[in-house]
């Protein structure tokens, strides 16, 4: 008799579980992947341009996220969520809840005709709050599955009873206020590979930006809102305004290590902000060449391929200057202008400086809801509270046959994260063709 | 590649009568930030033979792909160009696109108004309007002359060859041979293991390296369907992916391998640190070898200065070299363990500790008492004989530092046998002579031709913990091939055809500018393309005094439509 092949499960849809559920699809092994959100695509779509070819992040993921959701071998659980895992190395099953999207999924084909008509403005959750969608909305632009979600907390017919706008609106018949949340079992799952991301200290703790200004003055953003503001299909289609005033600012300071490598919050670097902001001064320089961009920083971490090119360029053709120094303080004049008091670490001096935009590089935390699927699977923690791994493997967790990468266990940038993925795949697979 | 799903078998691209859409991507504000796009799908919409145009913010899209989908249908288009990005990381996406809407891939034409016209014409808005303008009517007059090709089967030999046994290699090989692959490595050296085998401890977690390679060296040599062969090099490699003919000189003994894909994990090299800050080896040593004398435990210093970024991040080496941090942290632990009363002093330019335990273990350095000088690349240290000058730009001042030894982080460098291996892989380098990958974000352990791939410090120095997880992609990707017994390649070769075979006088010249080796004479001494290895860069066709070889997929009559659509016949 011949055994049944058996199957991984990938949770997290960003690039590290894409690359990892392709890997395994391109094996000829049987992929089930679960991403909690609306759309696959994580925090890669959400950037604007990748460090340090300035290759335009949305365009070299949306081949990917394509061959993904096309795949044969690839079963997408989108807006989904693993709730139960049981068994062990080789043969694990698992429970998981579909949310309802309230949507055909077979027949809706995202011609927008409901969210034109959808009367409920709602924060936009994947532009990080700097605009409104609509109560039904696609999670983002070019996102994958391309269909609408209804969002049941605040459409009108299910907090008041009301509207149904949208069910007459769609030429498709695709709405479907009766559909219901499912429990999806799958069996047969030979290893699993976690790989749920990354939140930031503003999504779980705004209190200790309160220092930096950020939600006390509307000209201090964050490093993942700029890089929205930067992005053509942004709140500001690539325009970048101060929210003060809508003008276009003209001195920028990028202040980094925020919530990192402090005693105060995160005692760990997020390894990645040294070269993001490096990227999103360029980007703004790019934007308008009268753009001067001042970086504090701690210590320039760079050790990438062609990174340190990446920061030479960054000064002698992007007008950027890096002041190694200490922030001692925020504060604005009457305009808004943010005013820097810091510490200048190159000579002692404190020192001042006013600037029309501030932009905190903030750190790198544990995804939202990491302890709850860490008891699921039955995996460790580490300190910090991302996924603890195998010293020097750090694609194995403390599971036998549950494997990780990217930035759920360490803040990572895209290639690592990425050829952690492969490398998580070859261990599952390891693990499916051997077993 | 496996089958695609929902395809239908249609057969559109024999109609007679031709008919193009075009498709104007946006690509957000890359193109669209600098030109009209919606102008520009309605102006191309008069080119002979365009039944239909539209633009989209992201033709790339699910939903960009649905619409082209969508007006094949709709619009009975058989031929179809899309005007965006570049062929280079968007064709293959396309080329299925229209393939699931029934029409042959070969039908598509590529238009790269992106990188050609909006980036490099960015400051032009209206040249770059025009030259956009000026692409599409020549793509879409090659459209119009395209043909419908078969991709190339080519079977595959399920076994790998890696080459270095160091800790990426042996990554690689364990795990291929548990996918079930029979499993090479050749290795230089006498013996597996590489770097690791003249290191002391590891960082972070200061576990001894002899003990940790030893493991995994012995796992390798018990390991089933796993052969390894030391005292060795490459000395040939012929073929193409899945089916390579690799020669291996075993001290002066000729081995050969038939393998599917191959591993580079060759791993990186030490600098020679001749001249670098008066280096004799004794006084002023290398922290490599400071990590042998910790080895052996023979240290006789009171007062060490270690050197970070020792002939690195500069104008000639401008890289980071990412583990010498890290390494230096470590042997000044080591020696503050020994003795506390030693004095480390770390003169450093960034300290790279990034992510979790690495920055943790900075925070041990300096709780253990290690002290920490920043210097700047303007204001290099000046090494006496018994002490350090270092600008500290904080106290405004220089400082005199004592030392009886004085260490230096110098990088890790690129082999400078790579160009060799490269050569006989025929794939590239880059500017510092590590191997060049296909795309640093995205394609990270492979190689741009297919079959070849690539982990561990060969490629950019890493630390072992990323080395190791290197090897594994590596793996993984070269998994992606060796798990299947045949797969599809590039159709668009160079061919001979029948009626053109009296045109060969057999010069030969061919064969001599061919840069894949895929053309030869064959037993009835005529000239024959292994079209696997064909990858129809057109050098050949260009060469043919007598217009013999064709390209298929850019014939002369395809391109010559091109340039007739430009300029006028």
């Amino acid at each position: 008799m011949e055994k049944v092949p058996k199957n991984a499960l990938v949770i997290g849809g960003g690039i590290a579980g894409i690359q990892a559920a392709l890997d395994l699809a391109d094996m000829g092994i049987h992929v089930d992947m679960v991403e909690k959100k609306p759309c696959i695509g994580g925090r890669m779509a959400q950037l604007d341009k990748t460090f340090p070819t300035n290759d335009c992040s949305i365009c070299i993921l949306a081949p990917k996220l394509s061959e993904c959701y096309r795949h044969p071998n690839i079963t997408l659980y989108s807006y989904s969520e693993v709730q139960k895992v049981e068994g062990s190395v080789g043969n694990f099953s698992a429970e998981i809840l579909k949310h309802a999207r309230y949507i055909k999924e077979d027949a809706c084909i995202n011609c927008g005709l409901c969210v034109e008509k959808c009367p409920m403005r709602v924060e936009d959750e994947f532009d990080r709050e700097l605009r409104r969608r609509r109560a039904i909305y696609i999670y983002y632009l070019q996102g994958v599955p391309a269909i609408m979600t209804i969002d049941k907390e605040k459409c009108l017919w299910f907090t008041k009873n009301a509207c149904r706008i949208c069910e007459k609106t769609c030429e498709r018949e695709a709405i479907d206020f009766e559909q219901e949340d499912q429990i999806i079992k799958l069996e047969n799952i030979g290893s699993i590979i976690v790989a749920t991301g990354y939140s930031l200290i503003e999504d779980i703790d705004k209190e200790v930006l309160k220092n930096y200004g950020y939600g006390k003055f509307r000209n201090v953003v964050s490093a993942l809102e700029f890089e929205r503001l930067e992005s053509a299909s942004g709140p500001q289609e690539g325009h970048i305004k101060r929210f003060s005033d809508g003008k276009t600012p003209k001195k920028i300071a990028f202040l980094q290590c925020i919530g990192s490598r402090s005693d105060r919050v995160e005692k760990y670097c997020s390894s990645i902000c040294c070269m993001y902001t490096t990227k999103e001064a360029m980007i703004a320089y790019e934007h308008d060449n009268e753009l001067e961009s001042y970086v504090f920083y701690i210590d320039m971490r760079a050790g990438g391929k062609g990174f340190q090119s990446f920061l030479r360029r960054g000064k002698a053709e992007y007008n950027i200057k890096y002041i190694k120094s200490k922030i001692a303080q925020i504060t604005v004049d009457e305009k808004e202008n943010p005013i820097i008091v810091y510490e200048d670490l190159d000579n002692g001096k404190i020192t001042q400086l006013k600037v029309d935009m501030v932009v905190l590089a903030t750190c790198i935390v544990p995804p939202q809801g990491i302890e709850n699927l860490a008891e699921v699977l039955g995996i460790e923690l580490n300190d910090y509270n991302f996924i603890k791994t195998t010293p020097y493997i750090p694609i194995e967790t403390s599971k036998n046959g549950i494997f990780t990468c990217g930035c759920v266990h360490e803040p990572m940038d895209i290639p690592r994260s990425v050829a952690e993925a492969s490398g998580a795949a070859a261990r599952a697979a390891e693990v499916i063709k051997g077993g | 590649m496996p089958e695609n799903k929902g395809i239908k078998k249609k057969v559109r691209e024999n109609d007679e009568e031709v008919r193009v859409g075009i498709f104007v991507c946006h690509c957000g504000s890359n193109i669209g930030g600098v030109i009209d796009c919606k102008k520009l799908a309605e102006d191309v919409s008069t080119f002979p033979n365009v039944a239909y145009t539209e633009d989209n913010l992201y033709t790339c899209s699910e939903n960009g792909l649905a619409s082209i989908k969508k007006a094949i249908e709709e619009h009975n288009l058989n031929r179809v160009v899309v005007a965006s990005c570049t062929p280079r990381t968007h064709e293959p996406l396309f080329r299925e696109c229209i393939s699931e809407a029934g029409l042959n891939p070969y039908l598509f034409d590529f238009v790269n108004i992106r990188d050609q016209c909006t980036w490099v014409h960015m400051k032009f808005p209206e040249e770059a309007y025009n030259k956009a303008k000026d692409l599409i009517k020549m793509g879409a007059a090659k459209a119009v002359k395209l043909e419908p090709l078969d991709m190339i089967m080519v079977d595959i030999n399920p076994a790998a060859l890696i080459i270095g046994g160091g800790i990426a290699g042996m990554s690689a090989a364990l795990n291929l041979s548990r996918q079930g692959f029979k499993t090479y490595i050749v290795e230089k050296e006498d013996k597996l293991g590489g770097r690791l085998n003249s290191l002391h401890k590891l960082f972070p977690y200061d576990i001894d390296a002899t003990e940790f390679v030893g493991k995994i060296i012995n796992n390798v040599q018990n390991a089933q369907n796993l052969e390894v062969i030391t005292s060795s090099r490459v000395i040939n490699i012929e073929g193409f992916i899945g089916n390579y003919e690799v020669e291996i000189d075993q001290n002066g003994n000729i081995h050969k391998l038939e393998v599917g894909a191959i591993i580079v994990a060759v791993g990186s090299s030490l600098l020679n640190p001749e001249g670098l800050f008066g280096y004799d080896g004794l006084k002023r040593i290398t922290q490599y070898e400071l990590e042998s004398k910790l080895k052996n435990k023979d240290l006789n210093a009171k007062e060490v200065v270690m050197i970070q970024c020792a002939g690195s991040r500069n104008d000639e080496r401008p890289y980071c070299s990412s583990v010498c941090c890290m390494t230096a942290l470590k042997n000044a632990l080591t020696i503050k363990e020994l003795n506390p009363d030693i004095h480390v002093t770390i003169l450093f330019r960034d300290l790279y500790t990034p992510g979790t335990s690495y920055e943790e273990y900075y925070r041990k350095a300096r709780e253990q008492g290690v002290l920490f000088v920043k210097y700047d690349e303007d204001r290099m240290p000046n090494v006496e004989e018994n002490q350090v000058k270092v600008f500290n730009e904080y106290i405004g001042d220089e400082m005199i530092i004592t030392y009886d030894l004085l260490v230096l982080s110098t990088p890790l460098v690129a082999n400078s046998d790579n160009k060799d291996l490269a050569q006989l892989l025929k794939v590239p380098l880059e500017a510092n002579g590590f191997f060049l990958e296909a795309h640093v974000k995205l394609r990270p352990n492979d190689f741009a031709t297919d079959g070849v791939y690539i982990g561990g410090s060969a490629k950019w120095p890493v630390d072992i913990t990323e080395t190791i997880s290197q090897g594994y992609a590596a793996a993984s990707r070269a998994s992606t091939i060796l798990s299947h017994e045949t797969i599809e390649v590039e159709g668009a070769t160079s061919i001979l055809p029948e009626h053109n075979k009296n045109l060969c006088t057999g010069c030969e010249v061919c064969i001599k500018v061919c840069p894949y080796n895929a053309i030869k004479k064959n037993e009835n001494d005529e000239i024959e393309i292994i079209q696997a290895l064909c990858k129809g860069c057109g050098l050949c066709a260009a060469t043919c005094t007598n217009k013999a070889l064709v390209i298929r997929h850019f014939t002369d009559d395809q391109i010559l439509s091109e340039i007739y659509a430009y300029g006028g016949e």
